[in-house]
């Protein structure tokens, strides 16, 4: 019978074979086709993991290191292992309660998963550290420490200009989409730390792990062919002398302001002092957060470097430049003289601007007692000259002149949030009262350093430097040379050499002899030391918050010593009242002594710089803030802050990028002073504070140029 | 005669233990990679019997053993015991009942201590052995239905005790020895007819009931138009397909949905649904749709209706270990997949997603032609045999390695349902490979002997 089923087999072989062709053909699609399995399996089988370099360590002109690295301890939970460990003792040291400590383990396991370890607690303070670190093997294995590198300032100086490091938010990761950022990166946000993120950041390694299913890190992928070490930032020097910063930070303590000393010759800076500032290290380790909300919501804003991001009108010390403007266009010559009989009559009578010496001065003696009839004729002449056929390209010749002093437009240093102040142009008035419809007369303030212009501290020292120097300035800068080469060419710009006008020595030597003249018996004398020819100059100016008149600034500017000038430096004093003489002044000489003699040694000049850090000249404006921020948070406790977001709000500002931090602040200030206003009706005990409104100390382009004649110095 | 056994390699066909033999190595090879930690002592773990490769090897050596002394027994011993194991065979089925450990959910394990039996494995061996003695006796007669219901009797026995076990994926197997029927001359309408059973089941899960009844409504209808004269002359032909319709539509509108409904478990019918890319299930109990629902949502991987297919993870997983090979495989020891652990139940059922992964399409498609060169190689040697018992006996031995490799394999590749059978010769585990050794090399013992006339 099975004789006649024989063909049977055939029937079988065939149903096998078809089978297997199946089966080939399954595995060819899966295998050779489709390339998503290869992608899930890359995603859940391998992991990059990401080695960080060091940072490079910043060090000043005297190979003092001001910013390097220092390792911290993140404490981290195995979830695993938890069992028989001693909670309570754990809460005790971490001072939080049991019910607390569950939450965050229930929390972390959700989060991160039964079998992984997560961070428990971030950056451990050295206290907490302390406790720990001896007591640790009682908590192990479920606990354990990890290592994690911060950046610590062994200076308590230089905050604004060395800025600092934060966790990098969406917006910075895709505005740097290709440069191999991953959230969770820490990157330079303000100061140096951002501006040579490039170079500071080193290259980062890349290790290819395999990953288990519950994804634990197992072994090197193909024993590490396919990773890169890691390359460690390059350090840099920079012209900073720290030890003038810290004097400069000394004297302005108590004081809204900023010192910026730089040296002519090469455009380094060597001071650069915000007021007030901050110790570097709260923005770095443990106690970042809390640190940055205070100094964020404080109405004095000492997150503000002043020295590049506030502008002021420049005032008297702006008067050394028309000096120059009219020496060299030739409507003046070093003794062409002014009388003035009591204020400045050029443009009628109605509304003279006032000079406060009467007499009759030459250009040194106009620069000596800081005339303002003298610079107003001269400015006068210059906008009226008969060479030019109309005010518009006379007011253009001033301005290239004033961007050729680095007046008006970004100087380009290379710490971040640099403003560009502002120079009067044509366009500008014809904007504002109509193409023909303005001439001299309308912007004479200007002259004095008035009205509409503006410019940043920075600008002032740096048109110091460019006096001093008889007519060029390099850009200045905080970094002078990066080991091991500028490979993303920063450094460049900083060697040029601007000089764009070609103004002779001798027009420098008349300003130059007002200037020692006005330290030497004007109205700077505050600022004279023995045995250095200084030149300097003073400036009050008047400023207005919305509209309301408040307490002059007090600027001071100069270098020294004449000859080979060796520092240029500027020091502004925000609504200090008095004259610019009064408190810049000193202050500028202690720091030139400084710098010159290297050291102050002088009883009284110590007793000097004691007296001077002591001083408080911090406006009332800036307290009645304070008061009413304090009021607001006591009546509503901090759960006002989190429910209006703020919170969130500086979570978000950390990382900010190109857009200028300081707009950004700006706007929050703005917002708070508007959440303000609509709280504050509802309370009655706002009934006594002042009717001042409370703003932001930003004495810039908010003021209307209100009549502005009536001008000392 | 027996001058000639005394050398025990005398006659054995050499192609096939080589075969058997490179199975096992390539299987030693799979268990190692899948278990292998970096740094692990490879010597003294293959020897110190903790590891699962360590126990193989020594599952390997006793199922040599067995092998040795199977070529050393008299294959008349096979056709006298047949009965005899057969009944053994069943009543060790029967014995897990009273004495057996739960393994996996179900309970057909006897615990040996250094081992666990699963007697329905075992059973195979017995089964085939019993089915070639009593076809080898009905020879000319297997289209008696009579011999036809013995026949089934003897083969479903087994398999029906173990899905009272609540262990069907082994009962499937038993299916296999159609093939075997076939060969002996069981009519074809009998495969065609469960051929058909099977579409008509599937049709059933896939194709929305209404829909189906019609179409089957119209297939009737078609045939009898078709058959219209013959209907004329002989009412009978109208009776039989109407009652063919009739059976359909009660398979597809009452045996489907109650087994989904009543018979399989919840994971069961989710791994069927999800094979099939069903996620739109409704059962008109509702507890056991939440059930079933409960089931469904471990699978995590998408929501109910949004037409992505829903995969079970332990066949999503081995599909990604597959599929990540490529065409040149990753190279032993370097599967990410298998490194970390990702498959589960790697070393066994889902053993061949190792080979996929380490040695690629190269891989995997020379392993098939290893197991497919055994059967095509059974089939020659059962052809060439002159004793009936032993060309069914070897039939029925390919009929089930076909089953396990078909389904296994397709089962890690997603195209069937996983019903839990092992990967013969590679998956882990004792019972599994004794068995198969047992079952090849009588096969090969008998064909050794295939001068003799066997009875």
């Amino acid at each position: 019978m099975s004789v006649f089923n024989q063909s049977r087999q055939n029937v079988i072989r065939l149903s096998f074979a078809i089978v297997f062709i199946i089966i080939v053909a399954r595995l060819f699609t899966l295998q050779v086709i489709s390339s998503k399995y290869k992608i899930m399996a890359d995603d859940q089988g391998k992991f990059r993991k990401v080695i960080y370099p060091d940072r490079g360590i910043v060090y000043d002109r005297h190979n003092k290191v001001l910013l390097q690295n220092a390792t911290i301890y993140d404490l981290m939970m195995a979830p695993t292992k938890l069992k028989g460990v001693d909670t309570f003792a754990l809460c005790k040291i971490l001072q939080i309660d049991t019910a607390q400590f569950n939450k965050k383990v229930v929390d972390l396991i959700i989060r991160n998963g039964r079998t992984r370890p997560s961070v428990f607690e971030a950056l451990l303070s050295d206290a907490k550290m302390a406790m720990l670190n001896e007591v640790m093997y009682k908590f192990a294995p479920a606990f354990y420490l990890q290592e994690r590198s911060v950046r610590s300032y062994p200076y308590d100086a230089a905050a604004n200009v060395l800025g600092y490091t934060a966790e990098i938010d969406t917006n910075f990761l895709k505005k740097h989409k290709d440069e191999g950022y991953v959230s969770g990166d820490y990157a330079g946000i303000t100061g140096i730390e951002r501006s040579y993120e490039k170079v500071l950041m080193g290259e980062r390694g890349i290790e290819y792990w395999k990953r288990d299913n519950k994804n634990r890190l197992t072994e090197r992928l193909e024993k590490g062919k396919f990773d890169t070490a890691a390359v460690a930032g390059q350090n840099m020097h920079t012209s900073i002398d720290i030890e003038l910063q810290e004097l400069g930070e000394k004297l302005m303590q108590n004081k809204l302001g900023s010192i910026v000393a730089v040296d002519p010759r090469t455009g380094g800076i060597l001071a650069m002092v915000s007021a007030p500032t901050y110790k570097p290290k709260f923005l770095s380790g443990s106690e970042r957060r809390k640190h940055f909300s205070e100094l964020f919501l404080n109405p004095a804003n000492p997150l503000l470097n002043r020295t590049v991001s506030a502008t002021y009108s420049p005032g008297s010390t702006f008067k050394t430049l028309q000096a120059l403007i009219g020496l060299h266009e030739g409507m003046i010559t070093t003794d062409f003289r002014v009388s003035c009989s009591g204020a400045f009559y050029g443009c009628g009578g109605g509304n003279p601007m006032k000079c406060l010496d009467k007499g009759t001065f030459d250009l040194r003696g106009a620069i000596t007692i800081s005339d303002n009839t003298y610079f107003a004729t001269v400015m006068q002449r210059v906008i009226n000259n008969p060479k030019y056929p109309n005010v518009d390209s006379s007011l253009a010749a001033w301005d290239r002149y004033m961007y050729a002093f680095g007046l008006g437009h970004k100087l380009g240093v290379d710490v971040p949030s640099e403003k560009r102040g502002n120079i009067p142009t044509p366009a500008q008035f014809n904007k504002v009262y109509g193409e023909g419809r303005w001439n001299y007369c309308t912007f004479r303030s200007v002259s004095i350093g008035q009205g509409e212009v503006d410019v940043t501290p920075l600008q002032v020292a740096n048109e110091m430097a460019y006096i001093s120097n008889k007519g060029w300035y390099k850009v200045p800068h905080v970094v002078d040379s990066i080991e091991g080469g500028d490979k993303f060419g920063m450094l460049k710009t900083f060697q040029e050499k601007h000089s764009a006008t070609d103004i002779p020595d001798s027009v420098f030597e008349a300003v130059h002899d007002g200037m020692q003249n006005v330290v030497d018996k004007g109205t700077g004398i505050a600022a004279k030391i023995e045995g250095i020819a200084i030149c300097g100059k003073t400036g009050t100016v008047e400023n207005y918050s919305r509209g309301i008149k408040q307490p002059n600034h007090a600027f001071f500017c100069g270098f020294a010593p004449r000859e080979n000038p060796r520092i240029a430096i500027m020091c502004v004093v925000e609504n200090s009242g008095r004259f610019g003489g009064t408190y810049a002044a000193p202050i500028v000489g202690l720091m030139i002594e400084k710098y010159l003699k290297d050291s102050i040694t002088d009883k009284k000049r110590l007793d000097k710089v004691e007296e001077l850090s002591k001083l408080n000249l911090i406006p009332d404006r800036i307290y009645i803030e304070i008061k009413r921020q304090d009021s607001l948070r006591h009546s509503k406790d901090s759960a006002y802050l989190i429910a209006k977001n703020y919170i969130k709000t500086i979570k978000d500002t950390i990382g900010l990028e190109q857009d200028d931090e300081t707009d950004v602040l700006d706007k929050m200030k703005r917002d708070k002073d508007s959440t303000v206003k609509k709280e504050l009706p509802k309370k009655d005990n706002n009934d006594s504070l002042p009717v001042i409104k409370a703003e932001a100390v930003l004495p810039n382009s908010k003021k209307k140029p209100e009549p502005k004649d009536t001008v000392k110095n | 005669m027996y001058q000639k056994n005394k050398e025990i390699g005398k006659g054995i066909d050499w192609l096939m233990v080589w075969l058997y033999v490179m199975l096992v190595a390539i299987g030693l090879l799979c268990i190692f990679s899948v278990e292998y930690k970096l740094g692990d002592n490879v010597l003294q773990n293959f020897l110190g019997f903790k590891k699962e490769y360590s126990k193989q090897l020594f599952f390997f050596g006793a199922s040599l053993f067995m092998a040795v002394l199977i070529l050393l027994t008299d294959s008349k011993f096979f056709t006298a015991t047949a009965n005899l194991g057969y009944a053994f065979g069943v009543l060790l089925i029967l014995a897990t009942f009273v004495v057996g450990k739960e393994v996996g959910g179900s309970k057909s394990w006897i615990p040996l201590g250094f081992m666990n039996v699963q007697p329905v494995e075992v059973c195979k061996i017995f089964t085939s052995l019993a089915l070639a003695k009593y076809l080898s006796f009905i020879e000319p007669d297997f289209t008696k239905t009579k011999s036809q219901i013995i026949a089934a009797v003897i083969a479903f026995t087994p398999a029906i005790l173990s899905i009272l076990q609540k262990e069907p994926g082994a009962a499937i197997v038993y299916f296999s020895f159609g093939i075997a029927f076939y060969r002996e001359g069981l009519p074809a309408i009998y495969l065609v007819l469960l051929f058909s059973l099977v579409i008509l089941i599937i049709a059933s899960i896939v194709v929305p009931p209404n829909a189906l009844f019609l179409a089957l409504t119209i297939i009737a209808a078609y045939f009898c138009y078709l058959y219209r004269r013959r209907i004329k002359r002989d009412k009978n032909i109208l009776l039989v397909i109407a009652s063919a319709w009739v059976l359909c539509v009660g398979v597809q509108k009452f045996l489907v949905p109650a087994l989904f409904d009543k018979v399989l478990k919840p994971h069961q019918v989710v791994r069927i649904f999800s094979t099939f890319g069903i996620d739109d299930f409704k059962f008109s109990n509702k507890e056991r749709e939440a059930e079933i629902q409960k089931e469904f949502s471990k699978l995590g991987t998408t929501k109910k209706g949004t037409g992505e297919k829903v995969e079970s993870y332990n066949v999503k997983q081995s599909k990604i270990a597959i599929g990540s090979g490529g065409f040149w495989g990753k190279g032993f020891l370097q599967g990410t997949q298998t490194r970390g652990e990702f498959v589960p139940a790697q070393n066994t059922d889902f053993i061949f997603s190792s080979v996929g992964e380490s040695f690629g399409l190269i891989g995997s498609a020379i392993l098939m032609l290893l197991y497919f060169g055994l059967m095509f190689r059974l089939i020659f040697l059962a052809e060439r045999q002159r004793s009936t018992f032993s060309r069914v006996y070897i039939y029925c031995v390919t009929g089930i390695l076909f089953f396990h490799v078909a389904l296994n394999v397709c089962m890690t590749l997603g195209i069937a349902p996983s019903p839990g059978i092992t990967l013969p010769l590679l998956s882990y585990g004792g019972s599994s490979l004794v068995t198969f050794t047992v079952l090849l090399f009588i096969a090969i013992k008998l064909d050794a002997d295939r001068q003799m006339v066997l009875r």
